[in-house]
């Protein structure tokens, strides 16, 4: 568990969060502050009032505690990979192993085979590509004995597929290790694929904290996320595979298919955009898509500008979005309390 | 070699090498400390400390020598003390020599560490720091590591400047044969006296040799730092 409540001057912050285990995104514009309460975590920068606890008591202002960032066991993964180039890759890799507490680090085969480090290990750092390099920097964070892994923008840096990879392995340690993490990212899809909880930041301050599923299915969010990427997350359990190949999956409100292969009674969490949900007020026929589910309407949210707008739906439990124009919700007489048919055109899995 | 150098220049030789020797080891410790203050802290007084470091560097060397007399000499403000109580004599002694060499070379030496400092990325101290390091160990484990081939340059440059030195050491300890006569006073000495020509002129290709060897491998460690912080 990781409380943070802390204030200061320059750059100016005023932040409170509490984050469970899994994976907590720091999200938001450049400039919000993401980094640098990441850095008050770590110990980088000591704010000027507050308190901040990761297992252990951190920092509180009005108690005089201030541990060194040596002494906090916050694994920092840094944009760019900070090794040491007088060392080789399995000695940047052990490098915090000397000052952990007994007991405190992982097993390091494990480690790197889950990062894929073996071919690496007895190479020097020139010649590493940026991912690798990035690889061995969560690595060597890991295997200092961290309590909590602190993951500043990791992927910044990094072409797409090299991001892709990075995320990969990122999905590999929260699902192995367990460790938990805090990861600043101002680019949404990270944040869906990886995170659990979501720390919405703006200015130096916190605007929204919460479950992610909770943060993306809320209308007033829409703005923040953007009418492309805002939308619901319907949990699911794979329910089996079709003939055909199409993964079965049971949501609260009916069968879904997927093309995505998943092992039977996994449990999954579905990303539904509003952008790819069409309503219709009759159960439609003749479609070529697969996933229609029946729902109520229970807001509608105009624009602030354009003639779009978002609605909200309540279906079986879950809360569903679809992006429709303001001509379309007066031809369809949509209102709350209306039933519709929600036809999705396209499912991701949402980790 | 006796035949082509007289005994007394032996001497001088030999004692040039045991001055440079001490005044290289005995000034390494504060030129590390200098430079780091220098690189890594902003303070009142930076410019001042600065510029006190390099002053050797500019005043005639026969000056920094007077100075040294005036406060290291036996009636002095720090030599009477070193005298009367650690029993250290200064002037006019070949551990006054070592001094002397060790405050002209001390520019040279504090460059050299300094711009090494410069060149290590404070990131990965912070960086190390996170791993658990304390400041010693960031110090002792990632800093010194990389600017080590800065460090032997700059007492490569040090030796080869105490090797040389003249003006402070002559006015300083002054050229008592066997003490602290070291090569550039004999040089001057056999320049003085008729015949010594030739001797001399021995004594000025040894000291070049030295100082061309000296530069030469300073160069070669300046270059190894370069390539150290790139990871090469």
């Amino acid at each position: 568990m990781l409380r943070v409540s802390l204030r200061h001057s320059a750059p100016d912050l005023d932040v409170a969060f509490e984050a469970p285990g899994g994976i907590t995104a720091l999200f938001g514009p450049s400039g919000a502050g993401k980094t640098s309460v990441l850095r008050a975590v770590a110990g980088l920068l000591t704010p000027d009032q507050g308190r901040i606890e990761a297992g252990a008591l951190l920092f509180d202002k009005a108690a005089h505690v201030n541990l060194p960032p040596a002494r906090r066991r916050i694994g920092y993964v840094f944009q760019e990979p900070r090794l040491f180039p007088h060392l080789s890759v399995a000695q940047n890799l052990r490098y915090g192993v000397r000052f952990a507490a007994p007991g405190s680090v992982p097993d390091e085969a494990l480690l790197v085979d889950l990062l894929g480090l073996g071919p690496l290990m007895a190479r020097g750092i020139a010649g590493l590509s940026g991912g690798e390099a990035q690889r061995v920097a969560i690595g060597r964070a890991i295997l200092s004995g961290a309590r909590l892994l602190a993951l500043d923008e990791p992927m910044a840096a990094l072409d797409a597929p090299r991001r892709a990879e990075i995320m990969t392995y990122l999905e590999a340690l929260r699902d192995e290790t367990g460790l938990p993490m805090l990861l600043v990212s101002h680019t949404l899809d990270e944040v869906i694929r990886l995170a659990a909880t979501l720390v919405l930041m703006e200015g130096g301050r916190v605007r929204r904290a919460g479950p992610l599923a909770d943060l993306l299915a809320d209308p007033a969010l829409v703005p923040v996320f953007g009418v492309r990427e805002a939308g619901a997350l319907l949990h699911v359990v794979v329910a089996g595979r079709d003939a055909d190949g199409l993964t079965r999956v049971q949501s609260g409100a009916g069968p879904l298919w997927l093309p995505n292969p998943a092992p039977t009674g996994a449990v999954l969490r579905l990303r539904v955009r509003a952008a790819d949900v069409t309503l219709a007020v009759a159960r439609p026929e003749g479609l070529s898509a697969l996933n229609i589910l029946p729902a109520t309407v229970t807001r509608i949210l105009p624009d602030a500008t354009g003639p779009g707008g978002t609605v909200l739906m309540e279906c079986a439990g879950a809360a569903l979005m679809a992006r429709v124009t303001s001509r379309s919700v007066t031809t369809l007489e949509l209102a709350p309390g209306r039933s519709v048919w929600a036809v999705i055109k396209a499912l991701s899995v949402a980790a | 070699m006796t035949d082509l150098l007289p005994p007394e220049a032996l001497v001088a030789l030999v004692l040039s090498l045991k001055v440079a020797f001490w005044a290289t080891v005995l000034s390494l410790p504060f030129g590390l400390a200098v430079a780091w203050v220098l690189a890594r802290r902003r303070f009142p007084g930076h410019g001042l400390l600065n510029g006190l470091v390099h002053l050797p560097l500019i005043l005639p060397p026969v000056v920094t020598g007077y100075l040294l007399l005036l406060a290291f000499g036996r009636r002095g403000v720090i030599g009477g003390w070193l005298h009367e109580v650690l029993g250290i004599t200064l002037a006019f002694r070949w551990t006054g020599a070592v001094l002397a060499a060790a405050v002209m070379a001390f520019p040279l030496l504090v460059r050299a560490i300094r711009l090494s400092f410069e060149a290590v990325d404070p990131k990965l101290e912070e960086a190390a720091a996170t791993l658990g390091a304390s400041r010693l160990a960031v110090f002792v484990t990632v800093t010194l590591p990389l600017i080590l081939p800065g460090v032997l340059a700059g007492a490569v440059l040090t030796f080869a400047k105490a090797m040389g030195e003249f003006g402070a050491t002559i006015t300083f300890v002054a050229n008592i044969p066997g003490e602290t006569q070291t090569l550039p006073t004999a040089i001057y000495t056999f320049l003085q006296v008729p015949g010594g020509d030739a001797t001399a002129l021995r004594l000025v290709l040894l000291s070049v040799a030295v100082a061309m060897a000296a530069l030469g491998l300073s160069e070669w460690l300046a270059r190894r730092v370069a390539r150290r912080v790139r990871g090469l």
